[in-house]
């Protein structure tokens, strides 16, 4: 493990949607300004690990700290002032909404519209477009949309919920790519992903789960290497 | 036939107030809310007791607008805890019990016998195709402001808000927002727009009894919205109109078709306006006005 202070740290996770616990007692830790990608196959709890930490998951205990402070008992709303960005998985941006406009619905930024440049300057893409409804954009834009808005409020830790899903083959390379530029931002980042070898290739550590538990853990390169672990998540993309 | 038109433009307005409160909850916000007409009830016996207890008119259709908008309060403290499809269970549990109430509390509705010669607005004016025309004069300019203030709002930083929940509210939370609290708002303020068009339902007909208030009238303002389009504000006014018009038009079949009797006649009626609803749903599924993603 690196120096690095911790941003996020989770012990003896679990919980579930339903009387049946999805997640059996996760333990994991992400450094600061680091990328950790969580593994596994479907059903192994990545998603829900990530509803958790975001605080949209029905039934948890255990201890879920961000920068020293357990947010277990904060309601999701608040999340986002401990330093919290989540890019949902599906639908993750505001179809009715312009560009613009899904960057204004973000709570709490301060000098917003200075803000809004900053994200068309980091995604310029999305700034030639800014009056363009969300609904009309293609993966990859949606994407870079969502990122934006989760970014809108400086987030110091990303929680990023398989964010090479709705992708085009095409475009999945250049997601990988911006996550990879996450750190140069002062982000430390979570990306739960099934894209597990391309995703392990852009992290400092992964985490596998299986069955709701951490089956292996280790620094990504490592892993990367590790029979073991691509019988984790074998058969999966990457 | 003047009086007639007139007549149907005035319920066809009061039912646009009613349309445009449930645009802003579900067209909006997402809120499937099937009790509306609880809250239409609120406001025209509120209105209609506290006019006949002298209260003058202006004041009676603000409180009936404000009771039926608090009335929403509890419940959508209660209820949003809930999903969505118990959530409407909810509403439409809620509308009943309202009408219960109203039926089984004598001492102040007057319970199934209801409310009779409830005062006139323009009561002063002695011929009455002028008093109708005042009514209608000013239940359109409360329509209109009531379209400008819902086109205002949903333009606003509440209306981004709202249309955000509606398309994913998880990801409102995650953003810093409290989705509960915009949804009580919203259920508050539609709420409140029902209420208005109780109060002018009551003191137009000027007699009202709880069987005025049942759910069909809720599911005539859902058909409303969904043939002009959810989510969009000129929807809910194109839709009710044509509702409207589908449903004093079908009066006319019994011309064409004289051998119906008037039981059937209320049947034909409605399975008019149900074939109509499924055509739409299949062929036209964003409504006449279009898709609220594509504003």
């Amino acid at each position: 493990m690196s120096d690095a202070k911790p941003v996020l740290e989770i012990r003896n996770l679990r919980g579930g949607y339903g009387e049946v616990d999805i997640l059996n007692g996760i333990d994991l830790v992400l450094r600061e300004k680091e990328i950790l990608t969580v593994a596994g196959t479907n059903g192994a709890g990545k998603s829900t690990l990530a509803k958790a930490i975001v605080g949209l998951l029905p039934r948890v205990t255990g201890e879920i700290r961000v920068d020293g402070q357990d947010i277990l008992a904060v309601p999701t709303y608040r999340r986002m002032a401990h330093g919290i960005g989540y890019v949902p998985q599906v639908s993750n941006v505001f179809a009715a909404l312009s560009i613009t406009e899904n960057l204004q619905v973000v709570a709490g930024v301060p000098d917003r519209k200075r803000r809004i440049e900053e994200m068309f300057a980091l995604f310029p893409l999305l700034g030639e477009r800014r009056r363009a409804r969300a609904g009309s954009l293609s993966g990859g834009e949606r994407q870079q949309l969502a990122f934006a808005r989760a970014l809108m409020s400086r987030p110091t830790l990303m929680v990023l919920d398989e964010p090479t899903a709705a992708l085009a083959p095409a475009k999945v390379a250049e997601a990988f790519a911006l996550i990879a530029r996450l750190p140069s931002l002062g982000v430390s980042t979570l990306i739960v992903e099934q894209r597990a070898r391309q995703s392990l290739a852009i992290s400092d550590w992964g985490s596998i789960l299986d069955g709701g538990k951490v089956a292996l853990e280790g620094a990504a390169d490592v892993l990367l290497a590790d029979p073991r672990a691509a019988a984790l998540y074998l058969g999966q993309a990457g | 036939m003047e009086a007639y038109l007139v007549a149907i433009a005035i319920v066809a307005l009061i039912y646009v107030l009613l349309a445009l409160g449930l645009t802003l909850q579900y067209g909006f916000t997402g809120l499937i809310n099937f009790g509306h007409v609880g809250f239409f009830a609120i406001g025209a016996y509120t209105s209609a007791i506290l006019a006949m207890n002298g209260l003058p008119l202006v004041l009676s259709f603000a409180a009936g607008t404000i009771v039926a908008g608090l009335a929403a309060w509890p419940i959508g403290l209660i209820a949003l805890r809930l999903r969505d499809d118990y959530f409407a269970i909810v509403t439409l549990g809620f509308s009943e019990t309202v009408r219960l109430v109203i039926t089984s509390e004598k001492w102040l509705t007057n319970g199934v016998q209801g409310i009779p010669a409830i005062p006139r607005m323009f009561a002063g004016i002695s011929v009455g195709s002028l008093a109708s025309f005042a009514v209608l004069a000013v239940l359109l300019v409360v329509t209109i402001v009531a379209i400008l203030g819902m086109g205002r709002i949903v333009k606003s930083p509440f209306g981004r808000i709202i249309e955000a929940i509606r398309d994913n509210e998880d990801a409102v939370k995650a953003l810093g927002k409290d989705p509960a609290r915009f949804k009580v708002q919203v259920l508050i303020l539609g709420s409140g727009l029902a209420g208005l068009a109780g109060a002018f339902y009551a003191h137009y007909i000027t007699y009202i009894v709880p069987d005025q208030f049942i759910p069909l009238v809720t599911f005539y303002v859902w058909m409303a919205i969904i043939i002009g389009g959810v989510g969009r504000v000129s929807g809910a006014v194109v839709g009710t109109v044509l509702l409207m018009v589908l449903l004093e038009g079908s009066r006319f079949i019994r011309d064409v078709m004289p051998f119906i009797s008037d039981v059937e006649m209320a049947s034909v009626r409605l399975g008019v306006i149900g074939l109509l609803l499924i055509l739409f749903t299949i062929y036209r599924p964003q409504g006449l006005m279009g898709d609220f993603t594509r504003r």
